[in-house]
């Protein structure tokens, strides 16, 4: 087919700029680090102050992602509403840690004293997630994409200002725990204790669930059902009750990764859950979306990025107060995964219905 | 067996709705809306929500019931109405049992002796008893409204549902009246009290209702055929005169009802601009665009800056000629947009775009770029439009003098508004019936089949991106005037939602859907600062309750109903979504 002048022309001028824009990139990304280095403004320590910041706060955005993943991974859907989830969570865990602290009980069992409030988020969150599904998802599940995606964006709006109305709009301070505050030296560094703990917590959570969908009955249904539902469902699994406790357990992960936030960053409030939802999507698709092993590294590349990006390539480029940027250079490989490697970076190629 | 099953569906209906009743107590708001009346020194508006809660609580069960056992069982019927308005009752009190017990204010804001005082009519433990007999009452009530015959149910709930609404907007059409003059301020205040209608308006008002509705339900279809036997030109010069008496209306209203209104009619007309402007992309082409306040936030600094006579101002054009400047700038920013996403499908593309929105109030806030957008601080000093000369430009924070009409009120904005509206409309129309507008419901229909059939997807969804940025930059480019100021801050993605939830609320692709949209989900909240506290929870319910229930919405476009018409209504009114 012969194609007109103009289309010939709209069609060149949309790879030119793709390409324009991915050159764009890795000239920031590849000047910048230059400037930077050669300026040497930052010492090595403080690099790798960034590096383990970006870690932990990678690892949450791991742990939220994973729910993405899995829904995902089952229902071909995005849960918009992920994001709350996890900001229900960070609520019930600091009601508990309020209470336990209270009470004396933080103090005299530091350990249990930070066990039980992830516990109690992780059932929270899961109960409201399972509520979720329930009411606005389980009605739409065979209704075309859009539909279900704007449910979804409808029960986000709904648990925020639910939220909102039960808690009021400020913002509530985490109850310092004692053990936690001051540095360790590891390997002669100096790393905050919470950012180690988070880390380590979070890294124990996601072995966990790695290996519930790995080894246990429960997970090998999930991997039958997000392969094909009709056919699992032929083999006898209940697809409903495995589509449930998929969102139940992803949700549990949120609700811990909630309480964990919290303890990093010492305050919550109830708009808490938006960007971190939408940068733990962006580790999920990072990772290739559908893919558990792959979300959790999407999420530390993600952190890592975040937190060391802003002073390695913007800085250089002579951008003042360059941390303010962070959200975009999150934002922004977003964007470029989404248009140039949607199936992420451990993701098979997606066919066409899939992605 | 089965009266056992019908004991616990009552009993189910009924911990629901006693949920139901907690939630809006926990979420306060009960509290909140019982500063307002329905019916002066009878009921309040938080009243009012809790019974009706009860009363839907007493339908619901009683229709499960007739459901279960049979129309007949009326007996049954309102025993369940019963059970399910006293559970309710009692669940509802067991929150201030509680909260006598424990300090539920530690965790809940709004468990506080107020909302106590409210459940309990100031009578504290000792009242405890009244609301669950006003669950009783209301639940029986309920389920003795379903056993009704049709002919008295529909005027009563007409009547109620119209009572409401008066009383909502009461004291709306009290200033509105009182302007008009003393006889009507007379009559106005007899109807309408401060906070709601007085007893004699309620009473008014629903005898008008219903008389109305038994006088139709009478002669209206006499009516209907003589309207129909009516000659052709005489129907049609009907419809224009009813048309003229609706822009009467229209133009006249901000006139009389003083600048508050005229306020939040311009920031309705706003919305409908941008509403026509997504209604392009999503509602047309069915890609949905969660970044579209982007393209809001182009037009408005585009127009800012280019008037401004603040620091921020680079030109210091008229606002006529900002406004051609600042839709090309946002059709451009459009393409630039609408480009990279082009092979981005479905729901990965509405993450992108919001990716997109995000990135652009980061970047216009942020302290990097400030020296051109004012950053945190915003632009400010923007020139009002001005029929006539302006005069030269002096020094910075002199506004310039406007030789002819200013155009400095809400009220006059608002008539550039309207003709904004009225053009885009125009040109939505006729886009709609276009061989592009064709082309672009193919493509929300299949990309793939459209494909196959020779539609340039490249080009046509391009266009869609590039013409819902016009019209959202021209409503960004209004907005400014009207505010006189442009902060990066306000650029949030909850007014992209809004726009979404405004074009699903009215029907996707549908024109007048788009007005019935942005009228109920921005209008009524900015006229109702009760109701504006719950805004997004309302708007997060709308958004669940429509795609379950209805998501062709509540003014689908003709091609919509036409499809609604012919087949099978719950398949196609889903595939017409996408």
């Amino acid at each position: 087919m012969r194609m007109t002048f103009t289309e010939r022309f709209v069609d060149l001028a949309v790879s030119g700029f793709l390409w324009g824009f991915r050159i764009l990139m890795v000239l920031v990304i590849v000047l910048g680090t230059f400037f930077t280095v050669r300026a040497g403004k930052y010492t090595g320590e403080q690099w790798i102050d960034f590096v383990v910041f970006g870690i932990s706060q990678g690892a949450i955005y791991a742990m939220i992602a994973l729910g993405y993943t899995m829904v995902y991974g089952i229902l071909r859907m995005i849960n918009f509403a992920h994001g709350d989830i996890f900001m229900t969570g960070a609520f019930a865990g600091y009601f508990t840690a309020v209470w336990l602290n209270s009470i004396g009980f933080v103090n005299a069992n530091p350990v249990l004293g930070l066990i039980i409030p992830i516990v109690a988020a992780m059932i929270f969150s899961a109960s409201i997630a399972m509520l979720v599904e329930k009411i606005a998802y389980r009605p739409l599940r065979n209704a075309p994409r859009l539909v279900p995606l704007i449910a979804a964006i409808g029960a986000s709006f709904f648990i925020e200002y639910a939220f909102r109305g039960f808690f009021g709009p400020g913002k509530y301070a985490y109850p310092p725990i004692k053990v936690l505050e001051g540095d360790w030296v590891i390997f002669g560094i100096n790393i905050l204790k919470v950012q180690v703990v988070v880390a380590v917590a979070a890294f124990i959570m996601m072995g966990i669930l790695y290996s519930i969908v790995k080894y246990t009955k429960v997970g090998k249904a999930m991997r039958a059902v997000s392969e094909n539902k009709d056919t699992a469902a032929l083999m006898g699994i209940d697809v409903n009750r495995i589509i449930v406790s998929t969102f139940a357990i992803g949700a549990a992960m949120a609700g811990a990764a909630g309480v964990l936030y919290a303890l990093v960053y010492r305050q919550i409030d109830f708009f808490m859950g938006f960007t971190p939802g939408v940068k733990a999507f962006t580790a999920a698709v990072l990772g290739g979306i559908g893919n558990i092993p792959g979300a959790m590294v999407g999420g530390m590349v993600l952190g890592i990025f975040e937190s060391v990006g802003p002073s390695l390539f913007l800085e250089g480029l002579g951008i003042t107060r360059a941390y303010q940027l962070k959200d975009v250079i999150a934002y922004t490989m977003l964007v470029m995964i989404l248009l140039f490697r949607p199936q992420g970076i451990l993701g098979e190629r997606l066919s066409k219905q899939k992605a | 067996m089965k009266k056992e099953n019908f004991l616990w569906n009552a009993t189910k209906t009924g911990l629901l709705g006693g949920a139901i009743g907690i939630f809006l107590c926990l979420v306060g708001m009960v509290e909140i809306f019982n500063k307002r009346d329905v019916v002066e020194g009878v009921i309040t508006l938080g009243q009012f929500v809790l019974l009706a809660t009860f009363l839907s609580v007493g339908l619901a069960a009683s229709r499960r019931t007739s459901n279960l056992l049979g129309q007949n069982q009326s007996r049954l019927s309102l025993i369940s109405g019963l059970i399910a308005g006293l559970i309710s009752g009692l669940l509802v009190i067991l929150l201030v049992v509680i909260g006598n017990q424990v300090n539920l204010r530690a965790v809940f804001l709004n468990a506080s002796p107020a909302l106590y005082d409210l459940l309990t009519f100031k009578r504290s433990l000792s009242g405890i008893w009244i609301l669950p007999v006003t669950g009783v009452i209301t639940g029986l009530a309920g389920a003795a409204f379903l056993l009704l015959p049709e002919a008295v149910r529909r005027p009563v709930s007409r009547g109620v549902l119209f009572l409401i609404f008066m009383a909502l907007f009461s004291g709306l059409f009290r200033v509105v009246l009182i302007n008009q003059g003393t006889l009507w301020g007379v009559i106005a205040k007899g109807l309408f009290g401060q906070t709601g209608v007085t007893l004699i308006g309620a009473i008014f008002f629903f005898i008008v209702v219903v008389g109305l509705n038994v006088f139709w339900s009478s002669k209206g279809s006499n009516i209907q055929t003589t309207l129909n036997q009516l000659p052709q030109k005489r129907r049609a010069g009907l419809r224009i005169g009813l048309f003229v008496l609706i822009a009467i209306i229209a133009l006249g209203l901000p006139q009389v009802s003083g600048p508050f209104i005229a306020q939040v009619i311009v920031i309705i007309s706003l919305y409908i601009l941008m509403g026509l402007g997504l209604n392009i992309t999503l509602g047309f082409a069915g890609l949905l665009d969660l970044g579209f306040v982007a393209f809001y936030a182009v037009g408005a600094y585009t127009v800012g800056l280019l008037t401004s006579y603040g620091p921020f101002g680079l030109q210091h054009i008229p606002f006529w000629v900002a406004v051609p400047i600042a839709v090309l700038v946002a059709m451009a920013f459009g393409a630039f947009l609408g480009l990279p996403v082009l092979g981005v499908r479905g729901d990965y593309l509405a993450i992108a775009t919001l990716g997109f929105g995000e990135i652009v109030r980061l970047l216009a806030g942020s302290d990097f770029l400030a020296p051109f957008f004012g950053g945190p601080q915003g632009v400010i000093g923007i020139q009002k439009p001005c029929l006539g000369i302006l005069g030269t430009f002096l020094s910075v924070d002199t506004p310039r003098i406007c030789n002819g009409i200013e155009l400095g009120k809400p009220q006059d904005i608002y008539y550039v508004a309207v003709v904004a509206a009225l053009l885009i409309a125009f040109v939505a129309w006729r886009l709609r019936e276009s061989r592009l507008g064709r082309a672009w419901m193919a493509i929300r229909e299949d990309e793939d089949v459209a494909e196959a059939l020779g539609v340039n997807l490249v080009q046509t969804k391009l266009l869609a991106y590039i013409l819902g940025a016009a019209f959202a930059g021209l409503g960004g480019a209004i907005f400014t005037v009207l505010i006189g100021s442009i902060f990066a801050s306000s650029m949030q993605l909850l007014v992209s939602i809004n726009v979404v939830a405004l074009i699903i609320v009215g029907g996707m692709g549908s024109i007048p859907g788009v007005v019935v949209g942005a009228i109920a989900l921005i209008g009524l909240p900015e006229l109702l600062r009760e109701v504006s506290e719950f805004r997004y929870l309302i708007y997060g319910l709308i958004l669940i309750v429509m795609m379950q229930a209805k998501p062709e919405g509540l003014w689908p476009s003709q091609s919509t109903r036409r499809e609604l018409h012919h087949a099978d209504a719950d398949n196609l009114t889903a595939e017409t979504l996408v």
